[in-house]
This record gives structure tokens, sequence and C-alpha cells, in this order.
């Protein structure tokens, strides 16, 4: 059996707009993550992060942090990369390659202006011929899916915004979201139309950010500060266009949610908590679904009516989400972090009660044409 | 012809039958002689077998919008000075799904499994972009 990987240090960096470098930010989490951990930066030996430097990927950080790692990895697909991160940590700590694995990401989107779900999106390969011709974005990829999901299954605008309005909720009592005041699905309706039918409240916010990770050998238990977080399972799968046949409204989570499940033994009833990626509202509904909360289609009923805020059935995304607090572009670290305070009881105010089981699932690229899906589930120790 | 402010396409070997043909008013998709499998966007190998016997077929163009989104706003080149656009999947009659703008019809009036058919805008010459129109 493999030795089952700690979650021992987490941190997400305070400021939502700084004048730090994305550099600095990754180095002041990288460092606050390991304290958290009761670790040092000569414990690192494996590292991950994304490849934000096309082609030498993770060089320039490894550098500047002055690391030496044995293990290096640069997995980038989308937003959910840091989750795919704790997931190839894990292997690469059960197969010996490394023991203390450190994940660091850092983006100053906000500071530098970046339409992240309204610009261009061109990837600069091949497949721009077919698609970026026409006028293509991040939210107007997402739009066609909620379209869709309307049209086959009667889901309204109101269902989505409740979505916006839970999420809200958990924001205002986070104090480092960016937005705090509440919101009502009314608001969420009036906001502008961005590409219909997805609002600007049904859309993520643009942040600086970053945070850190610590995974570690099960080995290193009696030497951390905290009590770590468990790994109990880890899948990840990958949807795209298939040839020209997709059907867009089933996401990579309905593979990537029923291995993770099982690798843990346990079932959608087990998990206390999700931290489902939201860069737009109709991410969470299609993401919900397919993890197995709800059967397909049901998903506009799922979220209605509080089930999934504090004191619901499932509350998901309790920091605020990237709705209301913290997208810098790729949040998967953030949904790691949030559920690993959960478990450890570190909430205050937004602290769901008897937390056990956090399942997370980051989705990354689009659920309009290709994206990933990475699902952990986390239990306490 | 007025200037085309809207991204153009980087036509490469592998994908120069099919951006002739479209100059032609023709729209392409391919099969497969291994597997008889039929496929958009075209590539090299056949997506299904990953055999390279891939072949071209003309299409009629024609099929239903599977989803779209009209979009208010963006900063993509070109679409930013014609709010609002009809972004699109569109399922042809051979099975196969095509992203595109549907033209030609206000936004208001497009829907889910609306016919449409193919409509070809000329850019410069040589280059003719595939777009979708109600058929």
């Amino acid at each position: 059996m493999k030795p089952q990987a700690l979650i021992a240090g987490v941190h997400e960096f305070p400021e939502r707009k700084t004048g730090k470098s994305m550099l600095e930010i990754q180095a002041l989490s990288a460092r606050a993550a390991l304290e958290d951990a009761g670790l040092g930066k000569k414990d690192v030996d494996g590292y991950f992060t994304v490849a934000a430097n096309p082609g030498i990927g993770p060089l320039p950080i490894v550098d500047y942090l002055n690391l030496n790692p044995k293990y290096i990895d640069g997995t980038t697909i989308g937003g959910s990369s840091f989750v795919a991160h704790v997931n190839h940590a894990a292997a690469a700590i059960a197969e010996g390659r490394c023991r203390v694995a450190l994940i660091t990401y850092g983006s100053t989107s906000r500071s530098s202006g970046v339409a992240v779900g309204t610009r261009e999106r061109i990837s600069g390969d091949y497949l721009d011929q077919f698609e970026a011709l026409y006028g293509t974005s991040t939210v107007g990829l997402y739009a066609m899916v909620a379209r869709r999901h309307m049209h086959e299954y009667g889901t309204t605008s109101e269902q989505l915004a409740e979505i916006a309005v839970a999420t809200r909720r958990h924001a205002s009592l986070n104090p480092l979201a960016l937005y705090r005041d509440p919101i009502t699905v009314k608001d969420v309706l009036a906001s502008p139309m961005i590409s219909a039918p997805l609002h600007l409240l049904d859309c993520c916010v643009i942040t600086d950010g970053g945070g850190a990770l610590v995974v570690v050998h099960p080995d290193l238990a009696r030497d951390l500060k905290k009590p770590p977080v468990r790994l109990l399972g880890s899948a990840e799968a990958i949807a795209h266009t298939s040839g020209g046949r997709r059907d867009f409204l089933v996401s990579a989570a309905a593979e990537s949610g029923p291995r993770a499940l099982a690798e843990a033994g346990l079932s959608p009833r087990d998990v206390s908590m999700a931290m489902i990626y939201d860069s737009f509202t109709i991410t969470v509904l299609v993401t919900l679904e397919d993890l197995g909360f709800c059967k397909k289609g049901q998903g506009g009923a799922f979220v209605s009516g509080g089930r999934i805020a504090l004191g619901g059935e499932l509350p998901i995304n309790t920091d605020g989400g990237g709705l209301s607090s913290n997208h810098p572009g790729m949040r998967g670290i953030f949904l790691v972090v949030e559920a690993v305070k959960q478990l450890r009881g570190e909430c205050g105010e937004r602290q769901v009660k008897d937390c056990r089981v956090a399942l997370v699932h980051g989705t990354g690229g689009a659920l309009g044409n290709r994206h990933s899906g990475v699902t952990l589930i986390l239990g306490r120790s | 012809m007025a200037e085309y402010a809207k991204p153009l396409p980087e036509v490469t070997a592998e994908s120069k039958p099919f951006w002739d043909a479209c100059a032609r008013h023709e729209f392409r998709v391919q099969t497969c002689r291994a597997c008889g499998a039929v496929q958009y966007y075209p590539r090299g190998v056949c997506a299904a077998c990953w055999s390279a016997e891939v072949e071209w077929k003309p299409s009629a163009g024609r099929g239903r919008v599977y989803t779209f989104t009209v979009t208010h706003r963006t900063q993509a080149r070109g679409f930013r000075d014609e709010l609002p656009y009809v972004l699109a999947w569109i399922e042809l009659d051979e099975g196969v799904q095509v992203m595109s703008n549907i033209v030609g019809v206000e936004p208001a009036k497009v829907a889910i499994g609306m016919p449409v058919r193919v409509t070809f805008e000329d850019v410069k010459d040589g280059l003719s972009i595939p777009k979708f129109t109600a058929a």
C-alpha cells in the first residue's frame, strides 16, 4: 500500500492588490506555508508550480527561491494546476522521489490590468485557427455551457445567481475577501450582461494573489507544527472537443470525482464541505452534478434554498470563492488552502461544524471547449 | 473590401487544404479511410484511431445551433467594435461540432436548434472565413 501523503502547511497571500512581484508573492507564501508546517527552506526537496514562462517553466522561480529540489513538476493545465500538483506530489512522495514537496503560485493580474475573462482567448497553437477567430473569450465559452444547460434542463439565471449570493455571504465572513457586501439574486440579474446568460456577478473577480502548499511524507507527521490533513483520494481527467462530438454539459469532474471518491472509499454523502472551482456560477453547478452531489440536470434545484451556504447540507466555497474573494487567474491553490483550514477548524466565523471530510475540485481551461478536472478528497487526522 | 480587424488564421501545411477550400467557398470536414470516422476540426490524423489516412470531404455546411452566447462585453480585436455578436457551437448534419459566429441574424432571434448554413466572409485574396447564418 502506498504511503498516504499529508498536507502539512498552507498559506494564502493576504493582499488582493499588491505592489509586489509574482516572484516575491511566491517567496513570501512559501516561507509562510513552511512556517505553518513547522518546516523550513532546507527541508524542501520537491518543487511544483505552473509554467508561467513558456518553454522553461519553473526555472526562474526555482532560481529566485534558491532551491535545489530533487523532484520538479511544472504541470500547467489551467486553474486546477495546483490541485494536480498535490496529486503529483503525493505520487512522487509515494515513490520515494521526495519527502517535502513545496507548491507555489503568484500572480499580479489585477495590478497589471489583465481582463482575464473577456480578453481574446488565443493560445498560440494550431487550434486557434478554428476557434480564436470568432471573438472567443473565457466567459463566452462558459456562457455557451450555461445556455445549453438552460435549454436541456430548464436551469434559470435565478438558480445560477443563488450560487453567487451564497458565495458572497461566505465572503462577508472572510476579512481578506475582495467583496464583502451582501448581494441578492436581484442584484446578480441586474448586473451588466457580459456574455449571455452570464452577468457580471456570475463571473469571478480579478485579483493579485498567490499562495503555497506543503505536502509531506507521512513519516514526518510527528515533526509538524499542526495536525496534518490526510490526502484520502485524488484523480484527474481532461475533457475536450473529442474529434467534434462532445456533450458539453458533462465536465471532467464526471471522471475524476468518482475515481477520487472510490480511492478514498467514500461517497458524496460523506463529504462535510466542498471547495468547487468557481470561475463562473455555471462552473459550480455543472461540477456539483458531475461529482454526484445531485443528478445531472438537477443542479439548479440543488444550489437553491441555502443548501450550499454555511449551515446548509453541503457548504461550498466558504472563503468567498473566486466569485467574491480571490481569483488571480488560477485559483486552484486557494481551494486546497481553505479545505485544509476547515479540516483543522481554523476558520472562525465561517467554520463548518464537525468538518471531517473536504472535497476539492479544480477546473482549468474552459468548460466550453477543453478543460482539466482534478479532485482531491481530504480528511482530518 | 473594408479592412478586417478581427483575428486571422495562421494557416499551416496541415490546415492549408481546409483554408484553400474556404477561399473557394467550400466547407470541408475529414473522414478516416481506416475507421470511417468523420471529424472536425481538421488535423493530420484521425482523432478516433490515429490513422494518417484521413481524407477531405466537402460538406454542405448545414446543421443546427448546438449552443451559443450573445456577447456584450469583450476585449477581442474587431469584435469589441461590433457588440453584441453571437459565438456558437454548430452541430453539422455530419454530426460534428464547429465553433463559429452566427451572422446576418438579430442576436435576439438566435436559438438552440435553429437550422443554419455556412457562409463565407472574404477577408483578402485567398482567405475567407467560415461563419454561419440562418438556413
